[in-house]
Order: structure tokens, then sequence, then C-alpha cells
């Protein structure tokens, strides 16, 4: 199993969420996050004040699933979160031990497939 | 010189018998002065003397139009300019500008009762009123000849109050966010005597200093309708005074000290824009040719000076912004309104030209240039732009406009009046820059002007007031 926390441009979610459920992922969780990368961030000016923002708004998206899938979905959210501009965002992959469905207390991959 | 005094005394002593004659033996009127007298109130003229006139109590119409105005003119203060400047401030100090205001407005209604409205409107000297209505005494129902023959007295009473509410609440922008709630209303209720009712009684007192309109004796024949010396520049450069005495804001030009909500500071402005129609259409105190006048030349120096202001931000910074348009239609309201009953539309078009451009480049240019801290921009709005709006009216006033020039300024409109109106500067300029440096110093030594680091940093709102302008759960 494995966790991809990929973090987009807002007005890229709704592509990115539906690309991800058409490959077959089922479940997936969104934060409103604020950052900074290369893209740095932009200026306010208020009549004689200058101020740079530096944090700009981001979503993340988590998303456990089995390593079988993870390519698939890398790929997925590559094709359609992209825009070619600096400030497109990361992906990572990150490797999970367990995932346990409380409900029914299963175990495993099948939690997440 | 003795004999000059016996026929002083008996000159004033024939005319003290002459008036109390004509008060017993006020004849009945013939239907040729009781047409005359109703004349009168429909071209908002002086009441006819010497007869007993038959509208005893003011003309409803001028009555209703100075009481619609002066809602608008309070409708300025709260909550246009507490909106307007609470929107620019940061969120934890948003409720300190709303209780300045209202501490304000409640602060200067007790003095305007007490002693206020007599030291502006009560006959005195060119400086000073005099005591005759104290605590309103005698402020009835009934007219005041000196000022409004057509309106209450008590009417013309607070009508006069709001701008006397407004003015020190304009200074407090200047100080947003650093000073002690208690320094700003010692500071307000000393500067009301020292520089307000001082200088209003010189412009607007009957037998004011610089009352070159009404006051034939006026050693200063300025004009200046509805406050550009008054209310603008008093207010303006008292802030520029007191924010270089306060200091600057902790922080400045390190931390972010954005606007909280630009959308509050919109909804202000409007009601700025609203209420300053009673504020300069107002200033006719009847509902007459001149104040339809001022109503037309005031919407168009705001609409001028805000496509301007914005333009200019356009132009040089590439975008025009919300709060340039709003800074543009202040900037515009402020430089017109001495101006607005004297000038011709494209006299008002003139003023929003210069008064989108001029203000905007002491915002925007001089301020960081220099370095103070006029946290929401009093001095570059009302101080640059009422000195602006002062001399302007001095080359734009025409008789066309404003048939009251023709009598006592007839020879000075038109040619010499801008010198009249440099001296009218002057004389504002000490009153509010000595006036404002003694008040902040005694104040410093009283109380203390600021807050400590401590409490700055945690904001106003808490440290004065006990309460959160937001609670977001």
């Amino acid at each position: 199993m494995k966790k991809i926390e990929a973090i987009i441009k807002p007005f890229k979610l709704e592509e990115v969420k539906d690309a991800l459920a058409e490959v077959g992922i089922q479940g997936m969780t969104i934060t409103e996050v604020e950052g900074f990368g290369r893209q740095k961030g932009h200026t306010e000016i208020y009549r004689g004040s200058e101020y740079t923002q530096n944090l700009l708004p981001k979503i993340k998206i988590e998303v456990v699933l089995p390593d079988e899938l993870v390519e698939a979905a890398v790929d997925t959210i590559i094709k359609t979160a992209r825009t070619g501009k600096i400030g497109d965002g990361k992906i990572f992959v990150l490797p999970v031990e367990e995932a346990i469905r409380i409900r029914t207390g299963e175990r495993g991959a099948r939690v997440v497939g | 010189m003795k004999l000059r005094t016996h026929i002083r005394v008996l000159v004033a002593l024939l005319l003290t018998t002459g008036v109390a004659l004509t008060a017993e033996t006020l004849k009945e009127p013939t239907i040729e002065e009781r047409l005359a007298d109703i004349e009168a109130y429909v071209n908002n003229a002086p009441r006819t003397s010497g007869v007993a006139s038959k509208v005893a109590n003011p003309g409803p119409g001028h009555n209703a139009w100075l009481m619609t105005s002066s809602v608008l003119v309070l409708f300025m203060t709260l909550p246009g300019l507490a909106l307007f400047y609470g929107g620019l401030v940061r969120r934890k100090n948003v409720l300190s500008v709303l209780a300045q205001c209202l501490g304000i407005a409640g602060l200067v209604t007790i003095l305007w009762w007490a002693v206020g409205y007599s030291l502006v409107f009560a006959p005195g000297t060119p400086i000073f009123g005099g005591l005759r209505f104290t605590f309103l005494r005698g402020v009835d129902g009934n007219p005041n000849a000196d000022y409004a023959g057509w309106v209450s007295h008590s009417v013309f009473a607070m009508f006069q109050m709001m701008f006397a509410i407004i003015t020190p609440a304009l200074i407090i922008g200047a100080i947003a966010e650093r000073m002690k709630y208690s320094a700003v209303l010692l500071f307000v209720a000393v500067w009301m005597f020292v520089v307000y009712f001082p200088l209003a009684h010189m412009v607007w007192g009957a037998d004011g200093l610089m009352n070159g309109v009404w006051n034939a004796n006026a050693k200063i024949k300025a004009i200046d309708f509805a406050g550009g010396t008054v209310v603008h520049m008093s207010s303006g450069w008292s802030a520029l005074i007191l924010c270089l005495m306060v200091g600057k804001r902790l922080g400045f030009g390190k931390t972010i000290m954005a606007p909280h909500s630009m959308v509050l500071c919109m909804v202000g402005t409007a009601m700025l824009w609203v209420g300053w129609y009673g504020f300069n259409a107002g200033s006719a105190l009847g509902a007459d040719g001149i104040a339809a006048n001022a109503f037309m030349t005031t919407t168009l120096a705001a609409a001028v000076a805000a496509v301007t202001w914005a333009g200019a931000e356009w132009i040089f910074r590439g975008k025009p912004s919300v709060l340039g348009l709003c800074s543009g239609v202040v900037a515009g309201l402020v430089v017109v309104t001495p101006a607005c009953g004297f000038i011709t539309a494209t006299g008002a078009v003139i003023i929003g030209l210069l008064a989108g451009f001029i203000p905007f480049l002491a915002c925007v240019k001089l301020k960081p240039l220099l370095g103070y801290d006029d946290a929401l921009d009093t001095f570059g709005v009302h101080g640059v732009g009422g000195t602006l709006g002062a001399l302007l009216t001095g080359f734009l006033a025409t008789q066309n406009a404003n048939p009251n020039l023709a009598t006592n300024l007839k020879d000075v409109v038109g040619r010499t009046l801008w010198l009249h109106q440099l001296a009218a500067i002057g004389v504002t300029l000490v009153l509010a820059i000595v006036g404002t440096a003694l008040i902040a110093l005694g104040v410093k030594l009283l109380v203390g002007l600021r807050p400590t680091a401590e409490e700055e940093t945690v904001g106003l709102d808490l440290v004065y007031h006990g309460e959160q302008g937001y609670i977001l759960e």
C-alpha cells in the first residue's frame, strides 16, 4: 500500500477528482492548505503600502491505494493538474504500513482497493 | 475724545430705544407685506423686518431639508467613517476605531450642548463666539435670523454639531491602531476648544474674522462653503502632527498591515458619499438654488476624482484598486467641500481632476518618501485635499453660481480672493499645528499616548474594550 499526497492548484481539484475516480480510486481526503515553493506569492498594494503575500492557497489531496494503482493515479494527477506554469504543485508517494476499516475491523489492501 | 464718547453713548441709547419701540409696536402686516414674507420663505431670503410676520415659526420646507441634512451628516460618521476606517485597520483593531467614532460623537455632543455651540455661533469677537447660548439656552424651534431665517435655531444647532463630530473623528485615521482610548478622548476634548470652536467661529460666525461672505468687517475675506478649512484642513494637519508625535505602529514597514476588510471600507465610502449631500448641499441652510448647485457640483467632483485616482493607479501601477476608487471618491468630496456652493459644473470637474491626482501623489509618493505613519491617510486625503480645495475655491468661485458673492465680496471674487484664501489657509495651519502639538504634549504627560508594546501587539479591541470584532467558530 502507498499513500499519495498531491499538492495542486485549487481550480484543478474537480478535474483531478473526476479523473482519479475514472481510474478506479474510490476515496480521498481533501484539505485546503497554504504554502510556498518556487512560485513566490503575490503583491498587494494599498495606497502607498505594498505587501508581499508569501503563502498561496493550494489543495492537498491524500489517497491511500494498493501498489498496483499507484502509477495510474500518479499519471492521472500529472495529466490533469498540469498547466505548465510554476506553481502546479507536487506529488509525494509514501509507504503505508496498515489500513483498517473502522466499521468492520478488516485490514490490508482490500480496505483501500 | 470726550465728545466722541458722549456721542457714542447717545447713539447707543437711541438705538436701544428704537429697538425697544419696534418690538412693542410691530405693526399688523398689510397683504402686500404678508405676500413678501411668503415670497421670502419660498426664495430662502431674509425675513421681512419691521412687521409682525404671520409665519411665526420656521419655514417647513427649509426646516425639513436641514433636519434631513443633519441626519445625513451624522450618517457620515456613524457608521460611514467608522466603517471606512474600520475596514482599513487590522482585524484586532476594528472595534477600537468604532469605539473612537462613537465616543467622539457622544463627547462632542455634550461639549456642544454645554458651551461649544455658543463659542461658535453666539455673537462675540472675531476669534471666539460669546456665551449667550451656553447649555443651548434659548435655542428652540424659532429661527435665529443671524444665520438662517427659515430654519429652527435648534435644527441649525444640531446640523452644525454634526460637523463638529466628524472633524475630530477624521483625525483618528492617522493614529489608528496605536493610541490609548483615554488619550484619544482627552485629546479630542481639548482640541475642540483650542482648534475647532475658534476656527469654526472665525469662518462661519456672523462676526468671524474670516467670514468673507456674510461679515462685511471680516479682516480676511475668505470663503468656505461647507468646511474645507474648518473640517478638512484642521483635521488633516492636526492628524499629521499627532501621528508624528504618537510615532509609528510597531512593525511599521516590516509586518503586513493590510486592511482586514475592503468590503467594509467600500460600504463606508458609499455612506460617506451619500451623507456628503447633507454636508455640502445642506450648508446652503435651506432648500434653495444654491443647495441644488452644491448638490450637482458635489456629485461631479466625487465621480471625476474616483475615476482619476483609479486611472492613475491603472497607469502607474497596473491595476485600478477598490481602495483607489474609494480614496478618489473621498478626495473629490473633500476638495469640493469649500467650493461646492460657489462654483459651476465646470469648476467641479476641474476640482475632481486635481482631487484625484494630488492627494493620490501625497498618499502614494510623499508618504513613503518621508516615512511618517499616517495609518489611514487622513493627512494625505483631508490635509492635502482640504488645502487644495481652499485654494482652488479662490480661483473657481463665481457670482454666476452664487449671488451672495456679489455683496460683500464683489470686488474680491475673481480677483484677489485667492490671496484671502491663502491667508485663511495660513491661519488654519498655524492653529492646527501649534494647537495639536501643545495638546498632544499635555496628554502625553497626563495619561500617555500609547499602549505598551504587548498591548499593541494583542490589539486595542481586547485591551481597551474587552471585545473582539469577529468571533469565527
